[in-house]
């Protein structure tokens, strides 16, 4: 009987030694699914496996909303994957529930990343490692309207926060019924707004919105949050620019020509390309009277799964190495329109001199990182401060004092 | 009910061999047999994640970390969120409003429905189109006819009419009821149908000897209609309010730039639970608000049943 039981484990491991020296190393490398990055990352993993043929790379992906609940799952099923990608925003949360591990120094020395990419992915390191580095990044600009800006007879975009007022009076159209025909600049909260308030107002009204290791909020801290809040709602209540919830989205009605500006990223940049109806272009987000530039920068970091070991391990390295790389950020570029990571792959003159990409990589040495603990919530609470000045008549010093003590709440409970 | 105890039951043959299972025996062992798939579904995939939540509810279980024990603290945290309060107000409302207002509409319908001979199936279609239709795609169609002008089609009208705009999904006060409408209209198809079959299954004799005896309408719908309709009313009634307490796809959708909003004055319970759970991940914390809502439906169904008891 011992000797048929030994007999069986010889020929077994016999049989996984052979299997394992035989096929080439399997790895998963998990994302959302939207079908340009899908399409790119199909293209980064044909060049690499050719690069690699003993490695073999599965790209695994989710819708959106269950992406994150699927990562967790899989993570405490022990079947996570090996290389993932994840937003910049829940790495406390993964590096925490032990989703991801830290980079290797040897491969990936900190020094080195901090030298070569944007300053902005310091979001992904912790106490000296790096958790994840992106491919891509993103930032904000402003949208304008080629066609509705020669009608109005005005040249070119708004360089400072008064042209940007000055040229929204003059492109807002309103019908005998007062109604909007056309918004000078769309205001959409829970669009890209509350970074633009966030991160460039505050700062452009001489405030700073979070302490350095966004533990704390400062916006209320003086009288620049209030003074960008009102700023901002002034847009509509004083300055009749435009007008929250006009045509439910302001892209949606940027698109439909309805809107001379708008404040967006670049993964609109996709959306927006299959316009017919008229000619736009990007600009830099204006600045104040001073020249104070500010802007939201945002990234998908890719990183590797905490379940990964041994020679997958080694696998997922180099896999990422391959996904960093200029040549990955310069197809992923081309496909998805997502700005290169690293100041040389994304600096190029092409790359500066292009009308559309210039304005948003020209953001990115001066853009900021909003450090989130539960970027929904924390949205939600700009969101409900903006409506209680135009809903419910609150001044804006008020809201801003209310909204702060909502978002520290959120960020306190994430924290302790 | 009382059931016969094994010994009452036995027949005693002295001519069977002994050991055999009686009839009845054998016929509850195949009666469980095939009941045992559906009764372990549903404690696997019912009964035990309901208990599990009570659990949950008493931790601080984020789904990354392992849950760790904090007693009621969850219960305090959200007896002290006005938020909460205000979800809970919402809730109300809806269930409140949204009920007898179903109630009667869909009985006015049934009722002159079951009179109509012209086109009856096909009005009675119509009425029952929305029920089928699914709910994310009503909810769109309707959240772009309360838009305001130029899209919104409903202020577009006015506007034409030379009428003011009404703010619908836009104002902290006529979101709530302009959700509503969509839901009642969504229902109404269903009771509408459970409620004509209700009126059918009333013997026409009843009838026929009241208006022999001279009873006017009125009186024979008050006296005859109304109570032999009891068990139909009292089943849509319960059906009605879970329906509401558990109010979400409507709102979800007709909200998705500010969920539940503006200001959280559309923002239901369950809605509450979804973002609690599955944006902020706090599963501790969504799931005594589950228990929350669980112990409302039961106090409600259970209040509803008692209410509306037979007395007879």
């Amino acid at each position: 009987m011992q000797k048929r039981i030994l007999m069986a484990g010889i020929s077994a491991a016999a049989c996984i030694t052979a299997a394992t020296s035989a096929s080439a190393v399997e790895i998963e490398y998990w994302q959302y699914i939207y079908d340009t990055r899908v399409e790119a990352m199909d293209q980064l993993i044909e060049n690499f496996e050719e690069a690699n043929p003993d490695i073999t790379v599965e790209q695994v992906t989710f819708p959106y909303a269950d992406y994150q609940t699927r990562i967790v799952a899989a993570n405490m099923a022990r079947k996570g994957p090996d290389v993932m990608q994840l937003f910049y925003g829940w790495a406390d949360k993964f590096i925490e529930g032990n989703l991801i591990q830290p980079l290797p120094e040897d491969t990936f020395p900190a020094a080195q990343i901090e030298e070569e990419f944007f300053p902005i992915v310091s979001a992904m390191q912790r106490d000296g490692e790096y958790y994840g580095l992106p491919t891509a990044v993103r930032s904000l600009a402003l949208f304008w309207n080629k066609d509705l800006f020669e009608e109005a007879g005005i040249d070119g975009p708004p360089e400072t926060l008064d042209e940007l007022v000055e040229y929204g009076k003059k492109l807002a159209v309103k019908n005998d019924a007062g109604n909007f025909e056309t918004v000078g600049l769309t205001l959409d909260m829970a669009g890209q707004d509350h970074q633009w308030w966030r991160e460039v107002l505050v700062r452009q009204m001489g405030g700073v919105p979070y302490n350095d290791d966004y533990s704390q909020v400062t916006y209320d801290d003086d009288a620049a949050g209030a003074e960008a809040l009102e700023f901002y709602t002034n847009l509509q209540t004083e300055h009749g620019i435009g007008a929250a919830g006009f045509m439910d989205e302001g892209q949606a009605a940027f698109r439909a020509g309805r809107a001379a500006m708008t404040i967006d990223g670049t993964f609109r940049l996709g959306s927006f390309n299959s316009i017919e109806d008229f000619e736009w272009g990007v600009a830099e987000l204006p600045a104040n009277e001073e020249g104070v530039q500010s802007n939201y920068a945002s990234y998908f970091a890719n990183a590797i799964g905490s379940s990964a070991e041994g020679e997958e391990l080694e696998a997922s390295i180099k896999f990422l190495e391959y996904i960093s790389s200029d040549e990955a950020m310069q197809i992923w570029l081309e496909v998805v329109g997502e700005l290169p990571a690293r100041r040389e792959a994304a600096m190029t003159d092409a790359n500066m001199n292009d009308p559309i990409y210039g304005p948003f990589l020209a953001a990115l040495p001066y853009a900021h990182t909003t450090l989130f603990v539960d970027e929904a919530a924390q949205r939600q609470t700009a969101i409900d401060m903006a409506n209680r000045v135009f809903l419910q008549d609150q001044a804006p010093a008020d809201s801003v004092a209310e909204a702060a003590e909502q978002e520290q709440a959120i960020i306190d409970d994430a924290r302790d | 009910m009382v059931h016969p105890t094994e010994s009452d039951t036995i027949p005693t043959h002295p001519i069977q061999p002994a050991p055999r299972l009686s009839m009845r025996t054998r016929s509850a062992i195949w009666v469980w047999s095939f009941l045992a798939i559906p009764v372990l579904f549903y404690c696997v995939i019912r009964f035990y994640p309901t208990f599990n939540a009570f659990w949950l509810s008493l931790t601080d279980w984020d789904l990354m970390s392992d849950a760790e024990f904090i007693g009621f603290e969850n219960y305090r945290r959200m007896f002290a969120d006005p938020g909460f309060w205000q979800t809970f107000r919402n809730t109300f409302a809806y269930l409140i409003y949204g009920t007898p207002i179903s109630l009667l509409i869909a009985f006015v319908v049934a009722y002159y429905l079951d009179r109509v001979r012209f086109a009856h199936n096909f009005l009675r279609a119509l009425y029952f189109m929305p029920y089928i239709t699914t709910a994310a795609a009503m909810a769109w169609v309707w959240r772009w006819f309360y838009q305001p002008p130029p899209t919104g089609l409903i202020n577009s009208a006015l506007g034409e009419l030379g009428f003011g705009q009404i703010e619908f999904l836009g104002s902290t006060t006529n979101a709530l009821p302009a959700i509503m409408v969509t839901a009642i209209w969504a229902g109404l198809g269903f009771q509408i149908i459970i409620f004509m079959a209700g009126l059918r299954a009333i013997p026409d004799t009843y009838y026929e000897a009241a208006r022999i005896d001279g009873l006017g309408e009125w009186t024979i719908l008050r006296k005859i209609t109304l109570p032999l309709l009891k068990p139909t009313t009292v089943f849509l009634v319960v059906f009605i309010s879970i329906a509401f307490l558990r109010i979400f796809d409507q709102v979800y959708n007709m909200t998705t730039n500010d969920p539940g909003g503006p200001l959280g004055s559309t923002k239901p319970l369950v809605l509450m639970i979804y973002q609690t759970a599955f944006s902020s991940y706090d599963m501790g914390y969504a799931a005594a608000q589950t228990v929350v809502l669980f112990t409302i439906l039961l106090v409600v169904s259970l209040l509803q049943l008692w209410i509306l008891r037979d007395r007879a």
